[in-house]
């Protein structure tokens, strides 16, 4: 077995939701033009992809930076479950904040560096669309 | 600074199997992977060289030359084989073929004919075993 290197391991979740992008800070008329169609009442939804790459030294004993069942585990726990087929404005996480891509990029970020078994989170990216994708990376710091 | 990708598929069966553990250890860490019979997966390579554009061509590579040193080096040996059995970097237990080691190992392939043909450089090997699982390396440690 040759000595670890530091390799990437990426994978791709998709997560089906609804959201509504309002604010209660804005009048509605300033709602309609801050987020048009994004605002209507009553919400819509999309098939998000939410693509993980983990960084850290690939484990002489497995070839693995992270075990693909154990991520899939822990990604499946805090974000899937948690997200998948549900509104996110619902969600408590999205109390006070609008449920953009970004923010919701940015909350999945925290919630799997959180639950991340080994390694380091390096990127979170959610496709909200085929057309567009939001990412979020991680401090310099690292993480055992 | 450019960066120019090119990308190829290759056919591959594997299995993953530490062969200082007992089979039990195995079957928990790899689960399905490490029934000994092997699978398979189309895999897909993308290489990504780094440079400056030729003053004259304006090509950073020549996208003809790596398709080339891609096949040369990495879809001759990895296509359609089974990497445990016959490539000489997994064979004998001698490394895992995981997703990771795979993208170590093409990078290593690809390395020498991409320095040896000055100008740019290998930036990133990432390889695809699904559409939704994929490795990368960029070298160094």
């Amino acid at each position: 077995m040759s000595a670890a290197a530091k390799a990437y391991f990426g994978r791709r979740y998709q997560l089906s939701a609804s959201h509504r992008l309002h604010t209660d800070s804005l009048s509605a008329e300033e709602n309609r033009e801050a987020y048009g169609k994004c605002n209507n009442p009553h919400g819509h939804g999309h098939n998000y992809v939410v693509e993980v790459l983990v960084g850290g030294d690939v484990d002489p004993e497995t070839g693995m930076v992270v075990n693909l069942a154990v991520l899939d585990e822990a990604v499946g726990k805090h974000v899937v479950g948690r997200f998948d087929h549900r509104n996110l404005n619902l969600d408590p996480v999205f109390r006070d904040q609008v449920p953009t891509t970004e923010n919701l990029c940015t909350v999945l970020f925290s919630l799997i560096q959180d639950a991340l078994p080994v390694g380091r989170l390096e990127r979170v990216r959610v496709e909200e669309t085929e057309n567009n994708f939001f990412e979020c990376y991680g401090s310099r710091r690292d993480r055992g | 600074m450019i960066f120019l990708t090119r990308r190829a598929t290759f056919s591959a069966s594997h299995y993953y199997w530490n062969e200082l553990w007992p089979a039990e250890k195995n079957q928990h860490v790899f689960g399905r992977c490490a029934n000994r019979n092997g699978h398979g997966h189309n895999y897909t390579l993308e290489v990504t060289v780094a440079g400056e554009p030729d003053a004259v061509t304006g090509f950073v590579v020549d996208l003809k030359w790596l398709k080339e040193v891609m096949e040369r080096e990495v879809l001759a040996a990895y296509d359609h084989r089974h990497l445990n059995l016959e490539v000489e970097e997994f064979a004998a237990g001698k490394l895992i073929p995981t997703t990771e080691n795979i993208a170590i190992s093409a990078w290593k392939r690809l390395q020498p004919s991409i320095d040896a043909a000055g100008g740019a450089h290998l930036s990133r090997v990432r390889v695809y075993e699904t559409p939704e699982i994929f490795a990368e390396y960029r070298g160094g440690q």
